[in-house]
C-alpha cells in the first residue's frame, strides 16, 4: 500500500463536554426551522381549495409543517431523556474516533469548486478536480500517480458519457480541438 | 395462467436477442463489481447508474438494472464473507456464518453457496413473481384512489415502525424526504411551494439528484468523516467449489429461503434484513449441526442468502404490480421508470406488457449469468476489496457528480446534490434512517395526489377515504402497526423474548 494515510491527531473524549453530548438537539432545531419554513411558505401563498379541489394546495402543506413542528418536539425530549441516535456503521467506518470534519468540509469544498469549473473549462478539467481534489481530501499523498488516475479517470467517463451514450458533458476550451 | 405462460415466452424470445442479452450481463457484472466494493450497497449502484441508462431504451435499461439488483445482493455477502464487516444490513447473516467459514479456510465453499443459494432463491422468487403478480395486478386494477392513498399511507408506516430502533427519527426522515418532495409548482393547482421564488425549483428537486446525494453523496462524506485508517484484512479465496457433504447440507436451506424471503421482500417491512434472520434463525433450529453454528456452519449461510435473493423478487413484484416501493433500492428503479416516462401499478401489466414480461424473462437470463460469471470471477472480485479508500470514495463522489449534471446540464444541480448530501450525512450521524426519506421523497407527491383526487370525485367529502373494504383493512393494519408498541409496553414483562437472545453476538 503506497497511500499514505494521514494521521488525524486523537482529540481527547473529555473535551466534548455537555453541548457535544446533546449535538443531537441540532437534528430538532432542523426540525423546527425547516417546520417553520413549510409552515410560513404556505400561509404566504393564497389559494384555498376550490369545487374541482375541495383539498387545495396548502392543506397536506400544513399538515406536513405541523408534523415536522411535532417531530422536533418529540426527538428533543427523547434526547434530553437520554435517547440518542446511532451512527450508521460500514466496512469502511471507524466510528471509534471522533468525526474528522475537515476531510467533509475540503470534500464539500471540492464539489464546490467542480460545480463552478465546469461552465468555464469544461467537464473533463473539473473532473481532474474533482478526482484529484478528492484523493487528496481524502489523505493520500502520492500527488502525481493520483493526478494520473484523475486525469484517466476524467477523460474516459467524459468521451463514455459524451461521446458514447450521448450525456451532454461540455468538453470546455481543453476538448476543443476534438469537436 | 396459461396467458402468462405465452407472455412469458414472448419475453424470453425479446430477452434472449444478443442485445438485451449484453445488458443483462452488463448489469450482472457491473451490479456485483459495485456491490463488492465497500460501502456501495444495491441502492447507491443504481443511483450511481442511472445516467448510463439514458442512452437505451426503458426495455433495455431495466434488464440491466435487474442484472444491477441481483449481482448488487450477490456482491454485498462477497464482502461480508470476506470482510466480516457488512454493508448491507442484508448482509450480516451472511457474514455470521460465511466469515468463520472463510476464516477457517472454507471460503471457496462459503462463496459457493452463497452463489447457489442466490441463484436458487431468485429463481424460486423470480417463479413466484410469474404466478403471483398478474394476479395481484388484476384485482388491483379495481382499486380507487382512496385504496391507492391508504395503501401508501401503510408503506410510510410500515418503513419508519416496522425497522429501526426509534420511531421518531424514523418519522423524521420520513418527514424530511416528504418535504424535498413538496418542493416544486404544485401539479394540479400550479401554485409554487418551497420554491423561494428560485426558478430551478420550480420543477421540483429531481429524484435522481436526490437519491444520489442521500445514498452516494451522503455515504462519502459520512465515511470521510470516520474513515478506518489502515488497511482491513482481506481473506484470500479460490475458485468456487462444494463438495458433495456441503450440497447434502445446504440444498434444504436453499429450498427453504424463498418462503420466508419472497413474503417479506413483497411488503414493506425492509426488504432482506428480517427474512435472512428469520431464515437464519429456522436453520440454526432445524440443523443437525447446531453446534457448528457460530463457527461457520453451512446452513447458516445457504438459508439466509436464498432468502436474501426471493425478497428482491418479492420485491419486485409490489414495485411492478402496485407502483409501490418496499426497499430504497426499489425507490430507485421507481423513480428511474418515472424518468422513461412509465408509472409502475396494475396498469403496467396492460399498457406495456412487452416491456414488463421482457423484464421477468430477463430475470431469469441474469440469474443464470449471475451463477456462471461469478463462481469463476469470485477471486476477481477479492480483489476489489483491496481498492485504496481515497480512489474507491473519489469515484464514487465522481461518478454521483455527473449524474446529478446529466439530469439537467447545470452545474447548479451540484450544489444541490451537496445540500442534500450534507442532509444524508446529518442523518447518518444521527441515526436518522435514509430508507423512509427516499421513500418520502418518491411516494409523497403520488400519495397527495390520490387523497386529492379521492376527495375531489367525493365532493370533498372525507368519508371516501374509510368507503371501501381494503381501505378499512389497511387502516386496521396500520393502527395495528402503530399500536403494537404501546400494547408491549403495558403488557407485563415477560423476560427476554427469544428474538434478543439470537441477536446477541451478531457482529455488526
Amino acid at each position: 500500500m503506497t497511500v499514505v494515510q494521514e494521521e488525524t491527531p486523537a482529540r481527547a473524549p473529555e473535551k466534548r463536554g455537555r453541548l457535544g453530548e446533546h449535538s443531537e438537539l441540532g437534528v430538532s432545531l432542523l426540525l423546527f426551522v425547516v417546520g417553520v419554513l413549510v409552515v410560513v411558505d404556505t400561509l404566504l401563498e393564497s389559494g384555498a381549495g376550490s369545487d374541482s379541489d375541495p383539498l387545495g394546495p396548502r392543506t397536506v402543506a400544513l399538515v406536513l409543517g405541523g408534523a415536522l413542528l411535532l417531530l422536533s418536539v418529540l426527538l428533543t425530549v427523547d434526547v434530553l431523556r437520554g435517547g440518542h441516535g446511532e451512527a450508521e456503521a460500514g466496512e469502511d467506518v471507524d466510528l471509534s474516533t471522533p468525526p474528522d470534519l475537515r476531510t467533509v468540509g475540503m470534500l464539500a469544498g471540492v464539489l464546490i469548486a467542480t460545480a463552478a469549473l465546469i461552465p468555464l473549462l469544461g467537464w473533463p478539467v473539473a473532473g481532474v478536480v474533482l478526482f484529484w481534489g478528492a484523493t487528496y481530501s481524502l489523505g493520500s499523498r502520492t500527488y502525481l500517480r493520483d493526478l494520473l488516475i484523475a486525469a484517466g479517470v476524467s477523460v474516459a467517463a467524459w468521451v463514455l458519457f459524451d461521446g458514447l451514450l450521448g450525456v451532454d458533458l461540455p468538453g470546455g476550451p481543453l476538448m476543443g480541438v476534438f469537436g | 395462467m396459461l396467458d402468462s405462460l405465452t407472455h412469458l415466452m414472448g419475453g424470453f424470445g425479446a430477452a434472449l436477442t444478443p442485445a438485451n442479452l449484453l445488458f443483462a450481463a452488463i448489469g450482472v457484472l457491473l451490479g456485483t463489481a459495485i456491490g463488492v466494493l465497500p460501502g456501495i450497497g444495491p441502492a447507491m449502484a443504481v443511483a450511481l447508474l442511472l445516467p448510463v441508462t439514458y442512452a437505451f431504451d426503458p426495455t433495455g435499461a431495466f434488464i440491466m438494472f435487474a442484472g444491477i439488483y441481483f449481482g448488487a445482493m450477490f456482491g454485498g455477502s462477497t464482502t461480508s464473507i470476506l470482510l466480516n464487516t457488512p454493508g448491507e444490513s442484508a448482509s450480516v447473516m451472511a457474514a455470521l456464518e460465511g466469515n468463520p467459514m472463510a476464516k477457517s479456510g472454507r471460503g471457496a465453499q462459503a462463496l459457493a453457496t452463497a452463489a447457489i443459494g442466490h441463484f436458487v432463491g431468485g429463481l424460486l422468487g423470480v417463479i413466484g413473481l410469474v404466478l403471483l403478480a398478474p394476479l395481484v395486478a388484476s384485482v388491483a386494477v379495481d382499486i380507487g384512489a382512496p385504496d391507492y392513498f391508504a395503501v401508501m399511507v401503510l408503506a410510510f408506516v410500515a418503513v419508519t415502525s416496522v425497522l429501526g430502533s426509534s420511531r421518531i427519527r424514523g418519522f423524521a426522515a420520513l418527514a424530511i424526504g416528504l418535504t424535498i418532495g413538496l418542493v416544486g409548482l404544485d401539479p394540479l393547482s400550479g401554485q409554487p411551494r418551497l420554491t423561494f421564488g428560485v426558478p430551478q425549483l420550480a420543477d421540483g428537486i429531481d429524484v435522481v439528484i436526490v437519491a444520489v446525494g442521500l445514498f452516494a453523496v451522503g455515504e462519502a462524506l459520512w465515511v470521510a468523516a470516520h474513515l478506518r485508517r489502515g488497511q482491513q484484512e482481506v481473506i484470500p479465496v479460490g475458485r468456487p467449489w462444494l463438495s458433495r457433504g456441503d450440497v447434502k447440507r445446504a440444498w434444504k436451506p436453499w429450498l427453504r429461503g424463498p418462503f420466508i424471503g419472497f413474503p417479506f421482500g413483497s411488503i414493506p417491512a425492509g426488504g432482506a434484513e428480517i427474512p435472512t434472520f428469520l431464515s437464519y434463525v429456522t436453520e440454526r433450529r432445524l440443523s443437525t449441526h447446531r453446534d457448528e453454528f457460530g463457527s461457520g456452519a453451512i446452513e447458516g449461510v445457504a438459508g439466509p442468502e436464498s432468502a436474501a435473493s426471493a425478497s428482491s423478487a418479492g420485491t419486485l413484484s409490489t414495485m411492478l404490480t402496485l407502483g409501490l416501493p418496499t426497499t430504497a433500492i426499489a425507490a430507485v428503479m421507481l423513480a428511474a421508470f418515472q424518468q422513461f416516462g412509465i408509472q409502475p401499478g396494475p396498469l403496467l401489466f396492460q399498457t406495456e406488457p412487452d416491456l414488463v414480461w421482457t423484464l421477468i424473462a430477463s430475470l431469469f437470463v441474469g440469474l443464470v449469468l449471475l451463477l456462471v460469471l461469478n463462481l469463476p470471477l469470485a477471486p476477481a472480485w477479492a480483489k476489489l476489496l483491496r481498492i485504496p479508500r481515497p480512489y474507491l470514495y473519489a469515484g464514487i463522489l465522481f461518478f454521483a457528480c455527473i449524474g446529478a449534471y446529466a439530469v439537467s446540464g447545470q452545474a447548479v444541480d451540484l450544489l444541490v446534490l451537496l445540500g442534500i448530501g450534507a442532509v444524508g450525512f446529518v442523518m447518518r450521524r444521527y441515526g436518522l434512517p435514509v430508507l423512509p426519506a427516499i421513500i418520502g421523497v418518491i411516494l409523497g407527491p403520488d400519495a397527495e395526489l390520490q387523497l386529492r383526487r379521492a376527495l375531489q370525485i367525493a365532493d370533498g367529502d372525507v368519508t371516501t377515504l374509510v368507503s371501501t373494504p381494503v381501505a378499512v383493512t389497511v387502516y386496521t393494519v396500520i393502527a395495528l402497526l402503530l399500536l403494537f408498541p404501546l400494547v408491549r409496553k403495558v403488557l407485563p414483562a415477560r423476560g427476554t423474548p427469544p428474538v434478543d437472545r439470537d441477536r446477541e453476538g451478531t457482529p455488526v
